[in-house]
């Protein structure tokens, strides 16, 4: 009776082993997508972003599924890591909130044999990721720089810097590179936080300091808001040229629609996560290679192009 | 001589301020125009200032409210999708209701601040915490992460509310004017004015005396709720916009300037013309930085340290006084 009862066992367990082999072939495609929720306007864009691409996949390569999970923190990002594992995802998709808390919670996905795109934010450890694509900063401010330089020639402007971190200074450094030995005078440069409020205040300050800014500087669209309209109520018109940057809806479509002080600007944008969101399913689906990184230039958007990349319904 | 010494408890904050603007205009020959320290420099502290006015209230009552930057943020969101929302007939009237509406959104938030700490018997700190971190994400969930804007069209009509000037001064001054003195009166003149001052310095007395703790307290923070109201209706014409930005530390602007401007932090003592000096005072020390020519990593350092010394002078003179 023993003996029968153990060969059972064994034709059940050798019965259960190849059934669980074919289901690991069959296995559809999952991928997890980790972001941070909407907590400005930028990362509002990429929540939009990934949500229009997880529809796009899974309506482009049939049985793949897209799983995306926003994040208020780096702390409950490492949670939601643990939880996309349990369910089941075969490759990651993250913008981690900080390189230095989500190293760690990522490296563990990795090790549990997940495919692993990363954007944006490069992590501490670049061996982690399969696959990583990034915007590119000092390209930002190299773009803007050339531009400014060949635009106005001979010119005194003035720059409002975002917050002191790593993006603001490669920014900075881009720009500082492209204007070396140009005729473009830097009056100043003062932080506005990456805040329409504060840059309106350092910009009616500006005004103040200076009686003539030929152009401004502001590295990012939300400051730019505030930038025209203290223009706008100083009622000064010796600037002729404000240059943002990021590519928000409604500054693209003053590029669009020929804004004479706004002519041109220059992308960062939070599509970005669809781009890897995208590649990441196109090698595992069609085994394209697509390891290492992919680093997006900073585009400069024109009249002539502008409509290209233009979102009305993004929040961004 | 008593009167001498008691004045110039009252006044300290003002002739920090007078020191600072003489300070100002040395570092830059424009400081003293009419387009800076007016047109600039008042009337964008006007949002801090009316807000600061409620919060002289709250303070004064031994009472805190650290949520008016996450109110500020959610009346101008709600304000402006109503204002989205009809468009369509925009004008002068849609305008005016959607202030109404912003005056209702504020206050009932700020009743429900002050149930949850006089009905809910929880410490004001950490309720107005936990409204600071609702009426945020409700704002982030309004905007949808992102920005939320009027349409230029309309912007153009709203506009003159902060833009515009009578009498020489920006309409933003006149009504931060406007709120001062009735806040002064009411704080100075009326009974309840009175119990808010007696609750603050002593709650067990003021009970005794009758006065109904629960009342006075839940007023104050109604009349801060009411006060952002009002700085939402000047601030939403200026850009025409509310983001995540907003109202990002308003809170702690608002209680420096209070104290800055003579209210005790633990209470009893109120002082609104002080509390709007104050104000004034933390606008000017960051324009005049940005007129002068410090490096502009040690900006905060050198602002932190001249609220320091302004405080300890002020301390020095009180203390002189007893």
């Amino acid at each position: 009776m023993k003996r029968r009862h153990f060969g059972y066992a064994a034709v059940a367990m050798v019965a259960a082993a190849v059934s669980s082999k074919a289901q690991a072939e069959d296995k559809p495609l999952v991928i997890g997508v980790s972001i941070p929720a909407a907590d400005h306007g930028w990362t509002g864009g990429v929540v939009y972003h990934a949500n229009r691409i997880a529809k796009a996949i899974e309506a482009n390569y049939k049985g793949t599924k897209v799983i995306v999970k926003t994040s208020p923190s780096g702390a409950e990002q490492a949670s939601a890591l643990e939880d996309l594992v349990t369910q089941g995802i075969t490759a990651l998709v993250v913008l981690p909130h900080n390189s230095d808390e989500l190293t760690g919670p990522i490296k563990k996905v990795k090790e549990k044999g997940i495919f692993i795109t990363v954007v944006d934010r490069a992590l501490s450890d670049p061996k982690i990721n399969d696959f990583y694509v990034a915007g590119n900063n000092p390209e930002l401010g190299r773009v803007a720089g050339d531009y400014m330089k060949g635009k106005l020639g001979k010119a005194d402007i003035v720059i409002i810097r975002g917050l002191p971190i790593v993006i603001d200074e490669e920014r900075q450094k881009g720009f500082a590179d492209a204007i070396k030995g140009s005729e473009l005078k830097v009056l100043d440069s003062q932080f506005g936080n990456w805040s329409r409020d504060d840059a309106f205040k350092v910009m009616q300050d500006y005004l103040t300091k200076y009686p003539k800014i030929d152009a401004v500087w502001c590295q990012d669209d939300d400051m730019a808001v505030g930038v025209l309209e203290a223009i706008k109520q100083a009622k000064r018109s010796d600037v002729k040229l404000v240059v943002g940057g990021a590519g928000m809806k409604e500054m693209i479509k003053k590029v669009a629609d020929g804004d004479a002080m706004m002519p041109i600007n220059v992308l960062y944008p939070p599509a970005m996560v669809g781009t890897a969101m995208e590649m990441t399913a196109a090698g595992l689906v069609n085994k394209n290679p697509v390891r290492g990184k992919y680093i997006l230039d900073a585009t400069l958007v024109t009249k002539d192009n502008a409509k290209e990349f233009y979102f009305p319904d993004s929040p961004f | 001589m008593f009167l001498q010494r008691f004045n110039l408890r009252q006044t300290a904050p003002f002739i920090a301020l007078l020191v600072l603007i003489l300070i100002g205009s040395l570092v830059h020959p424009n400081f003293l125009t009419y387009s800076n320290l007016i047109q600039n420099v008042a009337a964008r502290t006007a949002f801090i200032a009316i807000i600061a006015v409620g919060a002289t209230f709250v303070m004064a009552s031994g009472g805190l409210d650290l949520s008016v930057g996450s109110m500020s943020a959610f009346t101008a969101g709600a304000m402006i999708l109503f204002l989205k929302s009809h468009e369509a007939s925009g004008g002068a009237l849609l305008i005016a209701q959607g202030m109404g509406l912003a005056v209702v959104v504020g206050l009932f938030c700020g009743l429900m601040n002050g149930l949850v700490v006089t009905w809910g018997r929880i410490e004001p700190f950490i309720a107005t915490l936990g409204s600071m971190v609702i009426l945020r994400s409700l704002f982030t969930w309004l905007a949808n992460g992102g920005s939320l804007s009027i349409s230029p069209e309309l912007k153009d009509v709203y506009a003159p509310v902060y833009t515009g000037s009578f009498l020489g001064l920006p309409i933003p001054i006149i009504v931060v004017l406007l709120v001062g003195t009735v806040a002064a009166l009411i704080l100075y003149k009326t009974a309840f004015g009175r119990h808010v001052l007696a609750v603050g310095s002593n709650e067990e007395v003021a009970r005794y005396s009758g006065i109904s703790i629960l009342r006075v307290k839940l007023l104050t923070y109604v009349i801060q709720g009411l006060c952002v109201a009002i700085a939402v209706i000047l601030y939403v014409p200026r850009l025409g916009s509310a983001n995540s930005a907003t109202g990002l530390y308003w809170e702690l602007q608002a209680i420096t300037a209070v104290v800055v401007g003579g209210t005790l932090l633990k209470g009893g003592r109120g002082n609104v013309w002080g509390t709007l000096a104050g104000a004034l005072f933390l606008e000017t020390i960051g324009n005049i930085l940005t007129l002068s020519n410090v490096n502009v990593y040690l900006i905060g350092a050198v602002q932190g340290a001249i609220i320091i010394i302004a405080m300890l002078i002020q301390r020095g003179l009180n203390r002189r006084e007893i």
